[in-house]
């Protein structure tokens, strides 16, 4: 199957890896943060001072207690930092120099039940998203179908199959096992040229085209939409790798392959480390340009990444760190006349946007928020059969019937990511939709 | 320019929540946003980059494109004029300097009411000042005929701004377009001082420059010599007595509103509009379509009970309002159909129907103001059916797979 996406918008931004080579970062503190767990509610099940095995529970979600967040390494329970009304921000957790791994059942697998149970305790549901709402899957409920991206095609991401090369029978055993819970077909969705061959089970899709043409809920929108009242699970082939590594093993695998980019970092390069791991040790391997202003670093991507800082840790999907300057500290003398080719556009109103070489962005929103004024920006860079435009305000009015007629099941925060870079009206998609959904899940639950 | 922002960071505190100035935060905020790019970083999740456009850039694209008109309206004022004086001679800059004069009485009521309102909303919303009458405060000017008495023009921009735009919301929720509402409020309040044959030409002096033309004088407008025209022998003069050629049409030395003459000027404007996709080509190209097609309709059934049926159809794009109308009013993104479908039907009709009335309607010489109008005001229910064959294609596609299952 094959699929060609015009729509989307592919950025070229400074600080791209050249060099794949790897580089094994030294990490002694790693944590889990519950917020990158859309639908999660946390409960704690540690203590500060427990010692836990890598797999080990450490949080689980109200809702489903079978749904597990788990320790990454084998250690003793740092902190269990809490915030306003004592609500848990993140669970650190300090490495033992001996590492002991929690072995798994999985002979109790053999049936969908069995593996859905296998999936939430193991953490690995966690990394997974459902939609709709885009939240971790509920273990209950079968999915229609399970799409797999094996393509991340975000600014300055490199390609998820770098973490995977070589692992084929993983990714046949964890097919086998996600083929018992799904009702339909298993996509797994790669570039043209992909080294993944055919894959027992499941359907592989060749998917062309700008981002977001590597999120799979886009991918999902193209070969067979959510409709009202299914449910579909996405994750991404990393994912895939690790289920295959526990059914075949019985232990998780936690190691990840960062991504260390971004105008601000000296030589961006791949670094090897775990899930969770501290950022002050990923960047200790590939470290920041020295520089006298601010600089932002986010756990992900440009477009859909999440804030940290370097005495903080990474965040889910725990693949890319991205670091620019912040701006903050910029004066810049009426910016909206600038003729400057240095300012990064994609409208053809900047000189900026004949140039084609890689843009250094910093994360000023460059304007005032303003009412949705021009017409057709979002549809330009969203290959879904959405009308974003009435779906964004249907959201903002909290029409539940609109949103529902203009398919909010189909869709993601990170699939508004290139429609919020363009925006000329500077509104935050992704936080409108994310927000959205939640109401959605609130009220019809 | 670090002083200047050392300085406005000095006063700041006066404007905030306290201060002794806090009833002009929001002029000094849209100062402030106006001279230094907003310093406003993303939040900690979502987007971290943004575009470098934002709608101060958006409109001053507009404001650019408008340009070319704007002075080839100053020249044509200062033209206009030299003929109803009867002078052949036609000094370039003097010309100019008096369209200028002419003009600027003009264009400088029309922002001090406009922006005054605006001003005077923000601060009472406690929001931004928002950038849409920049635009808008250009075009009032340029689609009025020059002698449109000052008063009035603040009236009907003063009407315009508030029960048009800031009842519904302020800059992007407005339905209708602002600038032509104003157009039209002083053509159905004032019909006397608005149409005929005295306006279009300035006849006096401006801000005291220039020598007055002698009472009793009067002209037309092309567009309305044809609507008293009773023959099917249709010959269009100048202001001399000369006659008019397609080709004087084209460039827009006639009689006419402000910058509306020049089909050169528009298409200059149209082309920046164009490349810097701040208009949409579909809506432009429909309307012209739509010209093109009721044109040539009229045209085959010519009749002298209408006479403007007897212009060619290109002839009619060029004469008039119309092609100022499909560049710069029925792009407006906010007025204009959303969709892409919608898009080019509400530009189809837009033509259509400024064809249809300006030549069906002896009343109207010119339509392509009221069609623009009017399709603002379907423009929603255009939009409303596109949305729904995408909501109806999502639930067909529903029932079919759960058939299936």
């Amino acid at each position: 199957m094959e699929i060609k996406l015009k729509k989307g918008l592919d950025l070229k931004i400074a600080g791209a890896v050249t060099d794949l080579t790897v580089h094994q970062a030294d990490t002694k503190v790693f944590a889990i943060t519950p917020d990158d767990f859309p639908g999660f509610r946390p409960k704690v099940d540690v203590k500060e001072g427990d010692a836990v095995m890598a797999g080990a529970p450490i949080m689980h979600d109200k809702n489903h207690e079978d749904v597990k967040l788990v320790s990454p390494v084998g250690g003793i329970v740092k902190a269990v930092v809490r915030g306003e009304r004592r609500k848990v921000m993140r669970i650190e957790i300090a490495k033992d120099e001996n590492q002991t791994f929690r072995q798994f059942d999985v002979a109790s697998s053999l049936d969908g039940d069995g593996a859905a149970r296998l999936l939430a305790e193991s953490g690995l549901l966690a990394e997974m998203r459902q939609r709709p709402y885009d939240i971790v899957p509920d273990p209950a409920v079968a999915p229609r179908d399970i799409f797999v991206t094996a393509i991340d095609s975000a600014p300055l991401a490199v390609t998820p199959e770098l973490a995977v090369a070589g692992k084929t029978k993983e990714i046949e055993a964890a097919v086998a096992l996600l083929a018992k819970i799904c009702r339909g077909t298993i996509y797994i969705s790669v570039r043209p040229g992909s080294k993944i061959g055919n894959i027992n089970g499941a359907k592989i899709v060749t998917v062309s085209g700008p981002h977001p043409a590597g999120n799979a809920g886009v991918q999902a929108a193209n070969i067979a939409p959510v409709n009202k009242g299914e449910v579909i699970w996405t994750l991404d082939i990393v994912t895939l790798a690790r289920i295959g590594e526990l059914v075949l093993n019985g232990k998780r695998d936690f190691t990840t392959l960062v991504a260390v980019t971004g105008p601000e970092v000296a030589r961006p390069s791949v670094v090897m480390t775990c899930e969770g791991a501290s950022v002050a040790s990923v960047l200790a391997v590939s470290p920041l340009k020295s520089s006298d202003h601010h600089v932002r670093i986010i756990s992900g991507n440009v477009l859909t990444g999440t804030v940290t800082a370097k005495d903080s840790f990474l965040h889910f999907p725990y693949r890319q760190l991205t670091v620019i300057a912040e701006g903050d500290d910029k004066v810049e003398f009426m910016g909206w006349a600038s003729l400057s080719p240095a300012k990064q556009s994609e409208s053809p109103t900047f000189p900026g946007h004949f140039f084609k070489r890689p843009i250094t962005p910093d994360a000023r929103l460059n304007g005032g928020r303003r009412a949705m004024i021009m017409s057709g920006e979002y549809d330009r860079v969203m290959p879904m059969d959405i009308l974003p435009e009435y779906l964004i305000k249907a959201i903002i009015g909290r029409n539940i019937d609109s949103m529902e007629k203009l398919g909010i099941y189909e869709v993601a925060p990170e699939d508004f990511g290139a429609a919020e870079y363009v925006d000329t009206s500077k509104l935050p998609l992704q936080q409108i939709v994310r927000e959205g959904l939640d109401y959605m899940r609130e009220a019809l639950e | 320019m670090n002083f200047l922002k050392k300085y406005l960071d000095r006063v700041r505190p006066n404007f905030e929540e306290g201060g002794k100035l806090h009833a002009f935060h929001s002029v000094f905020d849209g100062f402030d946003t106006f001279l230094f790019t907003p310093s406003t970083t993303s939040g900690t999740r979502g987007a971290h980059i943004h575009d470098s456009i934002d709608s101060k850039r958006t409109m001053i694209i507009v404001v650019a494109a408008l340009m070319p008109c704007f002075f080839f309206g100053m020249y044509n004022t200062g033209y206009q004029h030299q003929l109803a004086l009867g002078l052949d001679k036609f000094p370039f800059w003097e010309m100019m300097l008096y369209g200028f004069l002419a003009v600027l009485p003009r264009v400088v009521v029309a922002y001090v009411v406009g922006l005054g309102i605006e001003f005077i909303v923000a601060q009472w919303r406690k929001e931004e000042i928002q950038e849409g009458f920049l635009v808008t405060g250009i075009l009032i000017p340029m689609i009025l005929p020059i002698e449109t008495p000052l008063c009035m023009i603040a009236v009907a921009t003063a009407f315009s701004v508030i029960f048009v735009k800031e009842v519904f919301g302020g800059t992007g929720y407005n339905v209708l377009n602002v600038a032509l509402v104003t157009r039209a409020f002083l053509f159905f309040a004032y019909p006397a001082q608005m149409s005929g044959d005295k306006v279009f030409v300035a006849t006096g002096t401006a801000l005291g420059y220039g020598q007055p033309v002698a009472d009793g004088f009067t002209c037309a407008t092309p567009l309305g010599q044809i609507a008293t025209q009773t023959s099917d022998q249709l010959t269009l003069t100048g202001i001399d007595g000369k006659v008019l050629t397609t080709w004087d049409a084209f460039v827009g030395l006639i009689p006419g509103s402000f910058g509306e003459t020049s089909m050169i000027c528009i298409l200059i404007g149209a082309v920046i509009l164009l490349l810097s996709r701040i208009a949409d080509w579909r809506v432009m190209f429909s309307v012209f379509a739509g010209g093109l097609i009721m044109g040539w309709i009229a045209n085959m059934c010519a009749t002298p009970t209408y006479p403007a049926s007897y212009l060619s159809p290109l002839d009619q794009l060029l004469y008039g309002g119309f092609a100022f109308a499909a560049v710069f009013m029925a792009t407006d993104p906010v007025t204009a159909a959303r969709t892409r479908t919608g898009k080019y039907i509400y530009g189809l009709l837009i033509g259509v129907i400024a064809v249809l009335i300006r030549t069906y309607n002896n009343g109207y010489p010119e339509g392509a103001m009221l069609a623009v109008l009017l399709m603002n005001c379907f423009a929603p229910l255009i939009d409303w059916c596109v949305v729904q064959a995408n909501i109806s294609r999502r639930m067909r596609r529903a029932n079919l797979t759960s058939k299936n299952a």
